[in-house]
């Protein structure tokens, strides 16, 4: 049987962690390839890295990062944040990326996901949809959140699985940083209106949260950053109260 | 010894690359090329594919000689060769993702979209599945039954014979997703993504 995903993601700026794990006996709290790997080593599905360094000059540091981290770490790793075109799709494919995270190229530019995952196959392409709620509706979001689009949420998942994506990462702005869980309407909605797995994001406080993601959001895959930094929870805390409450997961 | 991993520029091997690396650890070397001379002298190959059937089939049939390159090493010398996902799917004679395209035909079957009961199961089958091994494989070695792989795919390999199959993996209906067939290996799952067991069939692999 197919296992619902935790993926736990960490944000990298200029080649550092700036939110990580911040209780083991690091070395250097801020190397991401380290923490990578305690992830790892504790039975994450997959690693998720998102480049939020904001300057151009500092952006070549997240292609070290991930060619270091692909040396390290035999699980998938995902990689987002700053993502322009099929060339920077290019760069971080080959220094050992799996998949790539599209979030802003993609609204502005369709073309960017229907190329890339013909080029790459779309198993290596996850557009992310930054979604915050207006009235009935969702809209989507681009530049990490502070430009709307205008865009209907539901209408974009459906476009973006026919233009090739392979997975949709599916964040909700208004729970984001709240820790008060999920938004599982959007969540599920999105779900049902596509064909392609979703990937649960914004607003994980607690082990429950993950647990109503897949079973009242109908998420495929689970990510979270703040419950497994500061040592709340462990991956395999995780995983085994997912278990506990009939979840299937690999442990 | 020397193992080759066929680079015919069709996807990402940078993974597979670095997970030969770390399991070969200096005592085998690892080539990556397309180089047809190098790949008749190498003692083992490995074929990944990512993508789909039909570019993959295009990119190598691009490369002059290759194509009968891979054929003699597996199909007339016997050489150890191991496909992975779609470098295993490539070994049937047919494929149907996006267009019939022909195959290498070295083992006997067609690739074909998973039957995901009108959408009831979604498509990729992406994530962690257990494998149920159905036959002694030698890259199985020390691997227990229904560990855990990682997969990503949407067709799926049905060979015509079925004593071939060494694992299956339940999704929707039963994937076939390793094969074995005298000195030719394939799995539809990625185990340089498979972590530490996953490093495992490739270091039973290498050993060979």
């Amino acid at each position: 049987m197919l296992k619902n995903r935790i993926i736990p993601c960490l944000d990298v700026k200029n080649g550092r962690v700036v939110k990580g794990i911040n209780f083991v006996d690091l070395k250097d709290a801020g190397d991401p390839v380290e923490q990578a790997k305690i992830y790892s080593d504790g039975g994450a599905d997959e690693i998720c890295f998102l480049d939020i360094t904001a300057s151009n000059e500092n952006r070549e540091t997240i292609y070290d990062v991930v060619e270091k981290t692909s040396k390290k770490c035999f699980v998938p790793l995902t990689v987002g944040g700053g993502i322009r075109s099929v060339k920077d799709i290019n760069k971080l494919l080959n220094c050992g990326a799996d998949k790539v995270s599209i979030n802003t190229a993609a609204v502005e530019n369709s073309k960017v996901v229907v190329d890339s995952s013909k080029k790459f196959g779309s198993q290596c392409i996850v557009v992310a949809i930054d979604a915050k709620k207006n009235g009935d509706k969702w809209e989507v979001f681009t530049h990490g959140g502070r430009n709307n689009s205008g865009i209907d949420a539901l209408e974009y998942a459906e476009q973006m699985e026919r233009n090739g994506a392979g997975e949709l990462l599916v964040t909700s702005m208004d729970r984001d940083g709240t820790q008060v869980g999920y938004d599982i309407d959007l969540m599920s909605k999105i779900s049902s209106k596509v064909n392609i797995p979703v990937i649960a994001s914004g607003g994980v406080g607690n082990l429950d949260h993950l647990v109503d993601g897949i079973k009242l959001g109908k998420a495929s895959a689970v990510l979270a950053a703040s419950i497994f930094h500061y040592g709340k929870h462990s991956v395999k805390e995780a995983k085994d109260y997912l278990d506990s409450k009939g979840i299937p997961v690999r442990i | 010894m020397n193992v080759t991993i066929v680079d015919y520029k069709s996807g990402n091997i940078s993974s597979v690359i670095n997970s030969f690396k770390e399991v070969a650890n200096d005592k085998v070397t690892i080539e990556v090329t397309s180089d047809v001379n190098k790949i008749k002298s190498s003692d083992k190959i490995v074929l990944p594919g990512q993508g789909s059937f039909k570019s993959c089939i295009d990119a190598l049939n691009k490369i002059k000689g290759l194509r009968d390159t891979l054929s003699e090493f597996a199909i007339t010398n016997k050489k150890p060769l191991f496909g992975i996902c779609v470098g295993l799917q490539m070994f049937a004679d047919i494929g149907y993702e996006e267009t019939e395209t022909k195959g290498l035909g070295w083992i006997s079957g067609k690739v074909s979209k998973i039957d995901n009961q009108g959408g009831k199961f979604k498509l990729p089958h992406i994530g962690w599945n257990e494998i149920n091994i159905v036959k002694d494989s030698k890259i199985f070695k020390d691997i227990e039954n229904n560990s855990h792989m990682y997969f990503v795919h949407s067709y799926e390999f049905v060979p015509n014979d079925k004593k071939v199959i060494s694992a299956t993996t339940d999704y929707s209906t039963k994937v076939v997703c390793s094969v074995e067939k005298e000195n030719i290996f394939g799995t539809q799952f990625h185990p340089e993504k498979s972590d530490k067991f996953g490093l495992k069939i490739i270091d039973n692999f290498i050993s060979l």
